[in-house]
């Protein structure tokens, strides 16, 4: 036990000492809390709208004028043949294009019925599905004004129509916000405390200290838990920080409790913090420590729900969540956070982090030899 | 096994791959004398202080220091001997205390022993106007000076030495060679490799490795008669002639 407060000491000393590392702990959280949420959006805004226009009547203008007062969609050229319009997509000048055909004022008022043609540039697949979507409920918006406009109710309306309001629960006014600050500060932490504490360890292998380690008779679990702690309270004081900040710029505030966020994430850091060291009793520099937990990073990130949803993965990917730490972490911050639940939901996830960082852990100290 | 025999070496061989790195090596070193292993780079000494130190696991052969086992009992060894490696292995970042504080702590020091350690340390070497510095802060002298007074902090009965005073200037390795005098005359058995020729004179035991065998091995004085030679360097020069071995590393 004296070992490992030693060595703790002595981390801490050295962690103190290099400015740097004091500026990465406290600055890098900060602006990239401050900053990313407000880019890292899934609302789609800014669609480029084309229109070709063959019968430049007044419900085009109306029409047109009802899909860019909608804020999202921008009208960016008007042209009168599709050739010119094509041309535009190609140059990626235009996401959407609008085609009106001749005769559109008069079948509207004669048969009652007119077919417009809508063309999305589909290169970029969930602006595209989700840019159709907004035009096709502002169509049928405007489809409903000139009904009422011109056709003459019946006493009872002929063909049944459901409508449906919805609500969101949990997030009423889907603030993007909400739902990326807790998933942004899970990477916060894992970028610093895993990443932090493996290239402590491996330094050691490179200016040549872990010789002097290895030929004492210190433990190998004393080492590894010397290498973690320092670490694991650094975690902690991140998570702070960026709780204050959510609070300071997003006002948000945990529905749940603040303690059982802490709960989580000390069994979530020693689950990533053993990783991290498992990762450096492999290799030999802090250059392959970077590739590697890069490698892992981009995967964890990507497989972690927090730009995705897991469950609309293909099976095994959400296998491959189950073994994913990040995944856990997101999932309970946005349910303590959003939801407000309790010990008895996240005890699942708890679990599974307490599972991890024993096999973890285990391994970390099997494969430190102090023995070449 | 003879009780004034701290370490002991039978046919210790260290292979990587197909490359021996110590061949077949056998020696005995008595308690409180200062063994000196002499041998040109690349022949066999690091890796055969790495083995008695319990770094390195041996290929084959028999070894065992202070009557512990090298292949099952290198954690008991640890605890009980002092290493210098041939690399600088102080933490730059730190303060001479506070490296002190860290690897008098990681040997079991209690916090007064320590404390007490630390002053006769500064004393000895006469850094108190160094002691809240970082250590990448002093010369290379000092530093290997601190070096050694840290690897005895904790009073071990042996002290591996890897070229302790390559790249020292010659007066400081003087003061350098005093301290080890100084530790000897306490009765630690100092283990010691060098290229310096001089150094082998204040050793009670030579030995003179060559592509990981042992060549000559005798007091200084003994091995000058028997090569008919008037000092350990002309020594030293025609055996390391003789190696077949190419540089490596």
């Amino acid at each position: 036990m004296r070992n490992i407060l030693t060595i703790i000491r002595k981390e801490f000393s050295q962690f103190f000492r290099d400015k740097t590392n004091i500026r990465m702990l406290l600055v890098m959280p900060a602006i990239q809390l401050i900053i990313l949420p407000l880019v890292a959006d899934y609302e789609v805004k800014n669609i480029k709208l084309c229109v070709v226009d063959h019968d430049h009547s007044h419900y085009v203008n109306e029409m047109i004028q009802k899909i860019t007062s909608s804020g999202y969609i921008n009208l960016c050229a008007y042209e009168n043949s599709m050739d010119k319009a094509m041309h535009l997509f190609e140059q990626d000048e235009a996401d959407v294009i609008l085609e009106i055909m001749p005769d559109f004022e008069k079948n509207l008022i004669r048969d009652n019925e007119v077919t417009i043609g809508v063309s999305i540039n589909a290169v970029n697949g969930p602006r595209a599905s989700i840019g159709g979507q907004y035009l096709q409920s502002i169509l049928g918006e405007f489809n409903r004004e000139i009904r009422l406009k011109w056709i003459q109710f019946p006493k009872f309306n002929p063909v049944p129509i459901i409508k449906t309001e919805h609500s969101y629960w949990f997030n009423p006014s889907m603030n993007y916000k909400h739902f990326m600050v807790p998933g942004i500060l899970v990477i916060l932490l894992t970028m610093v405390g895993a990443n932090m504490s493996a290239l402590n360890f491996v330094k050691e292998k490179e200016i040549g200290t872990i010789e002097q380690i290895n030929v004492s008779p210190i433990k190998k679990y004393e080492f590894i838990l010397g290498k973690l702690i320092p670490f694991w309270i650094l975690g902690q004081v991140v998570l702070t920080i960026g709780l204050i900040i959510a609070f300071l710029f997003y006002g948000i505030i945990p529905k749940g409790s603040i303690a059982l966020i802490y709960v989580f994430s000390s069994f979530y850091l020693l689950a990533v913090l053993s990783f991290g060291l498992l990762i450096s009793t492999y290799v030999k520099t802090q250059q392959q420590t970077m590739l590697i937990s890069f490698f892992f990073m981009m995967i964890f990130i990507l497989l972690s729900g927090l730009y995705t949803s897991i469950d609309s993965m293909p099976k095994w990917g959400q296998v491959v969540t189950w073994f994913n730490p990040i995944a856990y972490f997101v999932k309970v911050n946005r349910m303590v956070i959003m939801k407000g639940s309790g010990f008895s939901d996240i005890l699942p996830s708890i679990l599974s982090m307490i599972a991890m960082a024993t096999v973890l852990i285990s391994w970390a100290v099997f494969n430190y030899k102090k023995r070449a | 096994m003879n009780a004034d025999i701290i370490i002991h070496v039978e046919s210790l061989t260290k292979k990587f791959g197909d490359f021996v790195a110590v061949d077949n090596i056998s020696f005995d070193v008595r308690k409180g004398e200062i063994f000196g292993f002499l041998g040109a780079n690349g022949a066999g000494k690091t890796t055969a202080i790495r083995m008695l130190s319990g770094l390195l696991q041996p290929s084959g052969g028999k070894a065992s220091v202070m009557g512990y086992d090298v292949y099952t009992q290198s954690e008991k060894i640890k605890a009980g001997i002092g290493y210098m490696s041939q690399r600088f292995s102080l933490y730059d970042d730190l303060t001479v205390i506070e490296n002190m504080k860290f690897y008098g702590g990681i040997y079991g020091l209690s916090k007064n022993d320590l404390n007490h350690k630390i002053q006769e340390v500064i004393g000895i070497l006469k850094i108190d106007e160094f002691k809240n510095q970082l250590v990448k802060s002093l010369p290379l002298g000092w530093k290997q000076k601190l070096a050694f007074s840290i690897s005895i902090l904790h009073n071990p009965a042996l002290v591996f030495l890897d070229e302790p005073t390559g790249g020292v200037d010659p007066v400081t390795r003087r003061e350098f060679w005093e301290l080890i005098m100084n530790s000897a005359h306490q009765g630690t058995t100092i283990f010691v490799t060098t290229h310096y020729m001089d150094e082998a004179e204040y050793c009670n035991t030579v030995s003179i490795m060559v592509d990981g065998r042992i060549d000559a091995m005798n007091t200084p004085q003994e091995l000058k008669k028997q090569f008919n030679s008037q000092d350990i360097h002309s020594i030293f020069v025609n055996l390391a002639r003789q190696s077949t071995r190419k540089e490596f590393e």
